[in-house]
């Protein structure tokens, strides 16, 4: 029954997919395609961490301008006044200092060792913190002031192969999901959500500010892709027009292959004993933590597992597109965009991510152009009538995709709220 | 002395300003979590939605060549906002949220359905006033109040718009009747019964549905005063307070979601420490360089001034970690 419905859903997708394609031509259908492939991936991870896990991280933006950040430092070229000017040295000055400073933190924090207690430890940590911070700020502002003014304005990349960089950015995203996950993962649902959007906001302060590392609203570009690029495929003779299509193909293969393996596992692990321990903690963690299952850190551990996914397809993005701009990054576009992608599909189900991924992006995409016709249509008629014309329906039209979104997900909500293809619970009889 | 001008021009009034916003903003948010236990994440853009119906308003009364000669037309038409708004904020929750508290849906599907009307309004706004920006004073003009500080040495007088008095004083306008509303009133008695243990107010005969529209009545006027007052400050913007909202969450959860005097108290802590955050203390500490043991830079903020919104985020996490439910005890899901 399931499976039969799945298979019509996706059916129609290939249908609406090839539809669009026809209408768009193979150029634009290609790029939409590794995009919305990439969200899928995205999807996963938060299908992982929502639906597997039941936590609810409204903080994906930080993790996908953290991938996009990691991609752009491993495979942009190497910037080589920067290396051979003093901003290394003070950068590792600067590091040794957060060293420093995060060591004193961890001190006082475990201060009762040595036998200061209470309002003491208190008081400690909270001067320790001052003085971190103190102690970081006075390295990193020269050495950022330098490197912006003489020390080639940004620290640059290190050439390596962008896939690399993915992957680093699965790291890095882990990393920063470790800290993230340790502070905020005690609290309950609301006040989850809104820490994590803190948190993510909090990051998308610091990539966009700090320019000797990101260039901030400079941006990056170009970032080299993976697989060969058009121009590429233009030097072995290929035609232009050609050359876009099979470069995004190839770039499509290389994201549908990551996407595969990552389904792969975590639809194992889904079925496995880890998942069933997974859901038991979902749907109730206090009968699984009496049942000596450690909730705090099995969340921890679904809440990195995800956030590795969103790195990785943060810097597929960006990679993608060829250039790091963290000024563009919205809450909209990049947390609420895959939340509704997730809801739509159905939380719990990797099929149901991936087609709700899928689904979503398109329609977010196409609502733009299909807004455009229609105000064109209406405002001819209007001009007809004699009430003259809508103004400016370019900039309005590309507006439209938000509205549709808030429809699509209320819609969901209230008509279909376990998604369209929804989880699956065996029972053993 | 005109460095304490400056000080008081730059983190008190700016505090102030910036805190009465964050604090009717957080009265609605608290309330309705108190009541309706979810975070209402929208709120942010019904404040929005309150600013760009007080701006047609505004329009209308122009357009009718209605003018005010002592304060700027927007604070007049600000009750007529409010009453539209709040009335659009029941039908808001009569066709969104209604129908899934109807079917027993969680705190948490609530909240995901609040960032759906979050984009249906913002879309909304956007399609019909595009994405640039709007001012209450194309026609009108701005005034500036400067006050002259009668003390040796002062040449720097402290500085404000009028609106910016208007709004605070508004706000204290409001905070009373709020005050009194819920102390005195048999409603108010019935919100904060209910705000308590909605079961027990249900048994005891409180009528929870009037409770959950009042709710809605006074956090859609709040907002659309906020919203007012936001954009006579500033300029008028679709996501306008969309930017806001996050600090204002953390007003709310700061004084303790459920409890409206904790709001209060968020919001001014949040505003006066964003702008205590960004101002330039070696500013204060020219004069007295002399005495202290150390050089003053000539830039001593505590963060840089881009960083100004992630002071908010800072203390809502601190706070967090530190007493999940707020300064004053808050409610939980």
């Amino acid at each position: 029954m399931m499976a039969r419905r799945s298979l019509v859903l996706f059916a129609g997708l290939f249908l609406l997919f090839a539809v669009i394609g026809w209408v768009l031509g193979a150029a634009n259908i290609s790029l939409l395609l590794v995009q919305s492939f990439a969200y899928a991936l995205i999807a996963l991870g938060l299908n992982i961490q929502w639906g597997y896990g039941g936590l609810f991280n409204f903080g994906i933006m930080g993790m996908l301008m953290l991938g996009g950040a990691a991609v752009t430092f491993i495979s942009y070229p190497v910037n080589a006044p920067f290396w051979g000017s003093e901003g290394p040295l003070m950068l590792g000055k600067a590091l040794m200092a957060f060293l420093a400073g995060f060591l004193l933190v961890w001190g006082a924090r475990h201060a009762d060792r040595v036998g200061i207690r209470g309002r003491w430890k208190s008081a400690l940590t909270i001067l320790a913190w001052i003085v971190a911070y103190i102690v970081y700020r006075s390295q990193i502002d020269p050495a950022a002031a330098y490197i912006e003014k003489v020390g080639g304005g940004w620290v640059g990349g290190l050439g390596l192969h962008p896939v690399l960089g993915w992957l680093f950015g699965g790291i890095l995203a882990a990393g920063v999901a470790y800290v993230v996950g340790k502070i905020c993962l005690g609290l309950r649902t609301d006040y989850l959500a809104i820490a994590t959007i803190g948190i993510s906001e909090i990051i998308r302060a610091l990539l966009k500010n700090m320019d000797w590392l990101t260039r901030g609203t400079l941006t990056v570009s170009p970032i080299p892709w993976p697989t060969p690029i058009p121009q590429d495929l233009q030097a072995q003779g290929v035609s232009i027009a050609d050359s876009f299509i099979y470069a995004r193909l190839g770039f499509l293969a290389l994201v549908i292959i990551f996407l595969a393996i990552a389904f792969f596992l975590i639809q194992r692990a889904y079925g496995g004993p880890w998942g069933r321990m997974m859901r038991a903690i979902r749907d109730n963690h206090i009968a699984a933590a009496s049942m000596g299952k450690n909730v705090t850190r099995r969340q921890l551990e679904i809440f990195v597992l995800g956030s590795v996914l969103m790195g990785i397809g943060g810097a597929m993005l960006v990679s993608f597109q060829q250039i790091y701009d963290p000024g563009s990054y919205q809450p909209i576009n990049h947390t609420f965009l895959i939340w509704v992608m997730v809801i739509v599909g159905g939380a719990g189900n990797n099929w149901g991510a991936v087609f709700g991924a899928l689904l979503i992006y398109i329609t977010w995409m196409i609502s733009d152009p299909v807004a455009q016709w229609l105000f064109n249509g209406i405002s001819g008629w209007s001009t007809d009538m004699g009430w003259g014309a809508i103004p400016e329906i370019q900039s309005r039209a590309s507006q439209m995709r938000v509205f549709v979104l808030g429809v699509v997900i209320t819609i969901a909500l209230r008509y279909a709220p376990r998604g369209l293809i929804p989880e699956v619970v065996k029972r053993e009889v | 002395m005109n460095e304490l001008i400056f000080f008081f021009n730059n983190v008190m009034v700016a505090g102030v300003v910036l805190g009465s916003i964050y604090a009717v903003g957080a009265i609605g948010v608290t309330l309705i979590f108190g009541i309706l236990r979810f975070a209402h994440f929208a709120h942010g853009d019904m404040m929005t939605m309150g600013g760009f119906i007080a701006f047609l308003l505004m329009l209308g009364c122009q357009a009718l060549g209605i003018t005010t000669p002592l304060v700027p037309t927007g604070f007049i038409v600000l009750p007529v906002a409010m009453v539209l708004t709040a009335i659009l904020a029941l039908g808001i929750d009569k066709g969104f949220y209604a129908p899934l508290r109807a079917r027993g849906a969680r705190p948490v599907t609530l909240l995901i359905a609040s960032i759906g009307v979050t984009l249906i309004i913002q879309g909304l706004i956007r399609l019909s006033f595009g994405s640039g920006t709007w001012s209450f004073f194309e026609t009108e003009q701005k005034q500036l109040i400067r006050i002259p500080v009668p003390l040796e040495g002062a040449t720097r007088t402290i500085n404000f718009t009028q609106p910016q008095l208007l709004m605070v004083l508004s706000t204290v306008i409001a905070v009373v009747a709020l005050h009194l509303f819920l102390s005195r009133s048999r409603l108010g008695k019935a919100m904060r019964a209910m705000a308590d243990n909605a079961d027990l107010a249900q048994v005891s005969g409180i009528n929870t549905k009037l409770v959950v529209r009042v709710t809605w009545v006074i956090a859609g006027g709040l907002a659309a005063m906020a919203g007012t007052m936001l954009a006579l400050d500033v300029n008028l913007k679709p996501d306008l307070a969309f930017n806001i909202v996050l600090p204002i969450f953390a007003a709310a959860i700061v004084g303790g979601l459920g409890k409206p005097f904790g709001a209060i108290a968020g919001g001014y802590l949040i505003g006066f420490a964003e702008t205590a955050a960004i101002f330039n203390w070696s500013v204060l500490l020219k004069p007295i360089a002399g005495v202290l043991p150390f050089e003053v830079p000539a830039t001593m903020a505590v963060v840089p001034t881009e960083y100004k919104l992630t002071v908010a985020f800072v203390i809502l996490v601190v706070v967090l970690l530190w007493r999940p439910t707020g300064i004053f005890k808050g409610a939980q899901t």
